[in-house]
Parts: structure tokens; sequence; C-alpha cells
């Protein structure tokens, strides 16, 4: 017999009995463990950091939705199909910077914003009017709260400067100051909104 | 740049840097002395595994039987990895009762996960069982991690030793690797990281009802499931309203701590680290970036301390350094710079105290630019592949910076042990030049470079660029290739491209935008990453097999000294000059086309 086929026939014993040790190590045992302490020790994210609202779960902390009403904040836009933020499809649009169809995505969308606020003339900050990476982003930044403000205001015929001191209380600054960028969570904000009244 | 950024940036390399010496050297001793506490504490269960297996760990192997036992290991892991996808909808834990995947999916993610590429034709919330992400995928994010560690583990034992004809066993490497390197570091990392959000349980997908209703169209389908058209061959739409959005659940934290750490990067989510599940904040981004680098970094450290000189390992690293910052800069720069044409509609994309601004088309929010750059810059750097932003939709250059890094061969700082092992590979292509550019006879750490050691060295490094550029020929040339590409133009060919150079290399992220969930591309690239992973392994063996059987020469008035600037530059010429005279042609009709095409003036 050739040594080549000795060298694999020795070899096969080890490795298929390691493959099944390890995979009940690091495949089973391991993420039980860690399901285990996190449970014990961090029960509320382990489970999705869901939002409740007297006692219904509208959503979790950490996962955008989508909002159409001129009265709240809009998220940012998603590329998830079919529809926006769907949560079991999670994804950018994947639009090269030349597409002619990222073009076309980002007038509409100015022209939506335009169309429910038509005195504002601002520049649009550019998160408002780009897909997320995930498709779920749950943030906006400071700066397309600022600019949805007048609008939400007036929607909802309260002061600005209530809408302002609003956002500025929602607003989450940087870790350190210097992790992260300035942000705003969209679902936290607009419970707060609705919860004014 | 502004403050923000800069500081991000020097804090993260800062913290880089002093987790090289203590990551470095404790995995030395993993693998070198007997007296570290973990292989104390360990041993018992270490010796239970050899039993149960019938390993003898006192027999050292050969490179040859190494390199088998390394083939067998992987290719059984290949089947169990294959088994498990095809087999989920019979197995437990599969809440939402997923089917089994077609065949041509299922072979191209076994080889993904084994070869440590985690290239994903498939989208994890929508297709895998969590039993399959556990005990499959998750499983080989630890073993071929592993086994990359273990490939670098032998390569430096073979500088460090001489006059032997065997350079470790195998086995042991690989329980050790997991056992002492790995696991305790991802069990630390899973639990902190599902502090911050990262979810981890085994229920069903949630259910919520959402603040507002949403309207929405969607393709009709007839009772078939086949998309109905109207007299015209459009697709009908028809109108939807919905008042629930539904979560995905699962044990992600303890999947996303290894797929990091491993440098896998296969997202247990569709959007992977950009997804609010597996990266919920900018605590978890750095500490995600960290634990791609720490492993490839602390390696260098491993190497110098191996082989007897410190200072050997600082100047690979150096190396190593230098290429990614300077690779850095050009990625956040030019993704801070944004679009031309969005800047002209109308758009604020200058960065202020209130927004990140720049190119955000996707890109997170909380992430913001410099984090997002950063990010692509680590992630390809290294062989990972974790995404926290969209590549595809990344400027030209700051695209470019991810391909152009996968093309030369991940050695800027690489997968666990490929980076090393490769760049020592380059380190020993670079001591022959200069020893044919002086007249002398080329050695590394006193041991003669000859004709073996430079005809597998040509092996490990030129079989990447055969199959990533053959693999984009035939992809661009056949209808089924062309089929895939969702942009136009340029963009359209750096999608192939950019989806070869990532098999090939083993690195896994994508221009997503790509169809790869074909036939075509499940088996094109599944056999690119395949022979991306083990060729190279094997003529790395045997450089390691040859290297140990040679005597030591002793330093004289001629040798060149390995760890100098001087051989810092070689290094990083010899890796320029490979990667750039190699791939520039390619990347000219890519990203530099289109790069220029978007800042033509009009």
């Amino acid at each position: 017999m050739n040594t080549r086929a000795k060298e694999i026939t020795t070899a096969l014993r080890p490795a298929l009995l390691l493959l099944v040790v390890m995979t009940v190590l690091t495949g089973i045992l391991y993420p039980l463990l860690v399901a285990g302490i996190a449970r014990v020790l961090f029960p509320a994210q382990a489970a999705g950091s869901l939002v409740t609202v007297n006692g219904r779960v509208v959503g979790s902390g950490l996962i955008g939705q989508a909002f159409t009403d001129p009265g709240h904040f809009w998220s940012r836009p998603s590329a998830s199909t079919p529809q926006p933020y769907n949560g079991t499809a999670s994804g950018g649009s994947n639009l090269g910077p030349l597409n002619p169809a990222l073009l076309d995505a980002v007038k509409a969308r100015i022209q939506a914003l335009r169309a429910a606020d038509p005195g504002n003339l601002a520049p649009v900050p550019v998160d408002l009017v780009t897909a997320s990476a995930s498709g779920l982003d749950p943030d906006i930044s400071v700066a397309a709260a600022d600019y949805q403000a007048a609008r939400v205001a007036r929607v909802r015929g309260l002061p600005l400067k209530q809408v302002q001191a609003l956002i500025a209380r929602r607003t989450a600054g940087r870790l350190l100051a210097v992790l992260g960028e300035p942000r705003v969570n969209v679902l936290e904000l607009n419970l707060a909104l609705d919860a004014l009244k | 740049m502004n403050a923000a950024a800069s500081t991000l940036i020097a804090g993260f390399l800062l913290l880089v840097l002093l987790c090289v010496k203590p990551v470095g050297l404790y995995m030395a001793n993993v693998f070198d002395a007997q007296s570290v506490w973990p292989r104390r504490a360990g041993a018992p269960l270490e010796r239970w595994i050899y039993r149960l297996c019938g390993i003898d760990p006192s027999v050292e192997m050969g490179w040859k039987q190494y390199a088998m036992a390394l083939l067998m290991f992987n290719v059984l892991g290949a089947l169990a990895v294959y088994a498990l996808q095809r087999a989920q909808p019979w197995l437990p834990l599969n809440p939402q009762k997923f089917p089994n995947l077609s065949a041509d999916s299922a072979f191209n993610t076994a080889v993904s996960f084994i070869t440590n590429t985690n290239w994903q034709g498939y989208s994890g919330e929508s297709a895998m069982s969590y039993l399959t992400q556990m005990a499959g995928l998750a499983v080989q994010n630890f073993l071929s991690a592993a086994t990359g560690i273990v490939v670098a583990i032998a390569l430096i034992r073979g500088l460090a030793r001489h006059t032997a004809a065997t350079i470790g066993n195998f086995w042991v490497d690989v329980t050790r690797a997991t056992l002492y390197v790995l696991l305790p570091l991802a069990l630390v990392l899973a639990v902190v990281l599902a502090s911050q959000g990262v979810i981890q349980n085994f229920s069903s997908y949630k259910d919520v009802a959402t603040v507002e209703a949403l309207t929405y169209q969607q393709p009709k389908a007839d009772a078939a499931g086949n998309p109905l058209k109207d007299a015209a061959g459009n697709p009908v739409m028809e109108t939807l309203t919905t008042h629930t959005q539904t979560l995905p659940m699962g044990p992600i934290a303890s999947q996303e701590s290894i797929k990091e750490l491993g440098t896998n990067g296969g997202g247990f989510l569709n959007a992977n680290s950009a997804h609010p599940f597996e990266n919920p904040n900018a605590l978890t981004n750095l500490l995600e970036m960290l634990a791609i680098l720490i492993i490839p970094a602390g390696l260098t450290y491993t190497f110098g301390r191996m082989v007897g000189d410190t200072r050997q390992g600082w100047a690979v690293l150096a190396a190593m350094g230098i290429l990614f910052v300077t690779l850095l800069m050009v990625t956040v720069h030019s993704e801070q710079q944004g679009n031309p044409l969005i800047a002209q509609l109308g758009v604020d994309q200058a960065a202020s105290p209130t927004q990140a601004g720049g190119n955000m088309e996707g890109k997170e929010t909380r992430f913001g630019i410099a984090a997002s750059a950063l990010f692509a810059t680590i992630t390809t750097a290294t062989s990972c592949g974790a995404v926290n932003g969209m590549h595809d939709s990344f400027t030209p250059l700051g695209g470019l910076v991810p391909l152009f890094q996968m093309q030369l061969g991940e050695v800027v700082f690489g997968g666990v042990g490929t980076g090393i092992y490769s760049m020592l590979i380059f380190a020993i292509v670079g001591v022959f030049i200069a020893g044919l550019m002086i007249g002398r006879t080329p050695e590394y750490l006193g041991k003669k470079i000859e004709a073996f050691e430079m005809k597998m060295s040509s092996i490990a490094i030129l079989v990447m660029p055969f199959i990533v550029l053959t693999g984009t020929a035939v992809a661009v040339s056949v209808d089924a290739g062309k089929a895939g590409v969702a942009n136009p133009g340029a963009h359209g060919f750096s999608e192939i491209l950019y989806a070869f150079s990532s098999a090939g290399n083993n690195n896994g992220s994508a221009f997503a935008g790509i169809s790869a969930n074909t036939p075509f591309y499940n088996v094109a690239l599944a056999l690119t990453m395949w022979l991306g992973r083990f060729w190279p392994i094997v003529a790395v063996l045997a450089v390691a097999g040859s290297l140990a059987a040679k005597k030591r020469i002793p330093v004289s008035e001629g040798t060149m000294p390995t760890h100098g600037v001087t051989f810092v530059i070689l290094l990083i010429g010899t890796v320029l000059l490979v990667g750039a005279l190699t791939f520039v042609p390619a990347l000219a009709l890519g990203p530099i086309v289109e790069h220029v095409m978007l800042w033509k003036t009009p």
C-alpha cells in the first residue's frame, strides 16, 4: 500500500473525533453559556432591547421604523424590500456613486421632504436622503432632526421651541467625546412627541 | 479630517499598539511554554480531548504529515457544514422553519466558512437555522481561524528551529489555538457585546406593533408563487398595509465575537456589522474593530518572540502599519468628500457638529464617516470581511482601498495567521531580491534561502493573482457572470473584480449589489476560495519544513539585518511591487476610471 493512502487513514480518526469535540465545545456549549450569562446579567439587551408603551411592545430601541406622517420625525430612507424597515431583510441599496438610480432616488426623497414642508428651502442633510447600510438605521443626525423640527411643530400645532427642546433632550452625544456621531433615535423621539398630548 | 475623526483614529491605533505585546507574548507562551497558567488550568481538558481522539501529543509531524492532517480536518469540516445546511429542516433549533439550502449555495457556504472567507451568498436572517449558524458556521469561525494560526506557528517554528525534521503536531496546535486563544477571548467579548445590546437568545422572530401603519407595494404572485405579469410584461404590483415589524432573533453575540476575533466576517444577519443587533453603538464598533486586529497584530510579536529577536516582529509590524495608515487616509478623505453629484441636488454633505456629512449612502448614522471608513479599511487590511457600511456604495477611491488591500494578498495585518505567514513569505522574497542586488546568498533569520524555498514562495504568492484575474476574466466573458451585476458601467466590473479578489484572498466582504447566489458564482467563487486558501498553505508548510531542516548560519558582516528601516522599506516595496504590477491594469478599468468620471468637470 502506498504511504499517501496510509497517511490519509491515520489522519482520519483524529480529524473526525476532534471535529466532533470542537463542535460540541464551540458550537453548542459556548453559545449556551453566553446565552445563560446574558440572560442573567442583561436580560433586556439579550432579548432585543424591546420598547414597551402601555404594556404593548412597539418596537426595539435599536431597530428603526418607517415614519411617513408629517407630524412625526421621518427616519432615514431604507433599501430593504418589499417594504422599508423590513426586519427580516436587512441590507443597503448597494447603488454605486454614479448610478442614475441613486441620483433619481435622492431627487425623489428631496421632493417628498419639500412637498411636506414647502417653506423649508434649507439644504437637506445628507443622511435624510441616503439609504442606510442596514436598512434599519434607528437614528438620524441632529441636523436631520433640526431640519424637520419646523414641519413637525407646524403639523402638531406645537411651539417650535418645544420641539427643538425635545430634540436636544433626545440627542445622544459622542461617547468620551470621541466615539460615534451625535444622533437622535427616531422611534424614541416620536414616542416622546406622542406622549406630549 | 475633523478633530473627532483624527482623535478616533489616533486613539484606536494606540489601543492596537498597546495590545500587540501582551497578546503576542501570550500566544507565544500558549504554543511554546508549558508554564503559562491557562495551559496548566486547561491541561485536564486537553488530556481528555487527546485521549478521546486518539492523539499522542508528544509526537511531532513533518510538514507533509502536518499538511495532510490540516487538509483532512478541513475537508471533514466542510462536509459537516454542508450537511447541516442541507438537513436543517429536520434538525432542531429552526424556529422559523427555514427549508434546506440549495446544493450549490450550501457548497459555496461550506467552502466559504472552512477557508476563513465567510463570503455569503445567502441572507442570514431568512435562510439559516440557529443550529446551522451555531454548530456549523460559528464552529468553523473558530476552527478556520485556528487553522490559520497554526500554519503561522508552523512557519515560525521552521524559522526558529534548525536541523529539525518536524514542525509541530497539528492536532495539538489546533486544540491549543482554540482552547487558549480564541475561546476565552470570544467568551469575554460576547458578554461585553451582549451588555450593549447584541442579542443572544433562541426565541422565534418577534412581531412588534409599529407606531405608524406602513403602506407599500410588492410584486403580486400567483398561487404557485410565480410573479404575475400584465399584458405588457410588467410585474403586477399589489398594495399592502402592515402594522407589524418582524424582528430577527438568535444567538448573535456568541457568533459576533468570534466572527471578528477570527477575522472570519460572516454576519449572523445580512447587513452584518451594520445591523444594530450585531453592532448597536460606537463602543461595540470600537471593540469589534479592535477584536479584528489584535490577533493578526499580536502574531507579529509572537513571531519575534519565538525566533528569539522581538525586533524582527516589530519590523514586520512597522511595514504593515505604514501601509495601513497610508491607505486609511485615502478612504477617510474620499468618503468625507462625499458625492459631487448628490451635492448638486441641494444636499448638505459638509461635516458639522450636528452631522457627519460626506458619502452617507450605505452607512449608519451612529458610525458616520470616520468609524465606517476605519472599519472598512480594517476589515480588508485583515481578511475579516465583516462590514459596518456597504462598500458597494463607497466613493470610487474609498472602494478602491478595500479592493487593493485584498489584492496585496492580505498582508496588511492580514487574517489570523494568514497575515503573518503571507508577510513572512514576502520577507523571504524580499531578502532574495536584496541578495540578488548585492550579490550574496540570501538568508533570513540565519536560514539560507535556496531554490526550493523560492519556488514554494513564488507559488504561495502567485496562485492568488492567477485565480483572481482568471476568474474575473471568465465572469465578464460569460452571460452567467454578467447577469449578476447590479450597477452599470465601470462599477459593475468592479463588483465582479471585488468578488473574485475577496474570494481568492479569503476576505469575504463584497460589493454586495452583485447577485452571487447563482450556480455560476457559487461554484466559481467556491473554487477560488478553496485554491486561494489551501494552495498557499501547503506551499507555506513546505517552506516551514525545509527551513526547519536547515542549519543556522551565524551572523556575519555580510548578513543583511532584517529588523531595520532598510528592511521595512524593502518589505513594503516587495509587497507593493508584486501587488501593483499585477492588479493596477484591472483597477484602472474599475474604480480609477469611475473616479475620473465622477469628478470630471461638467
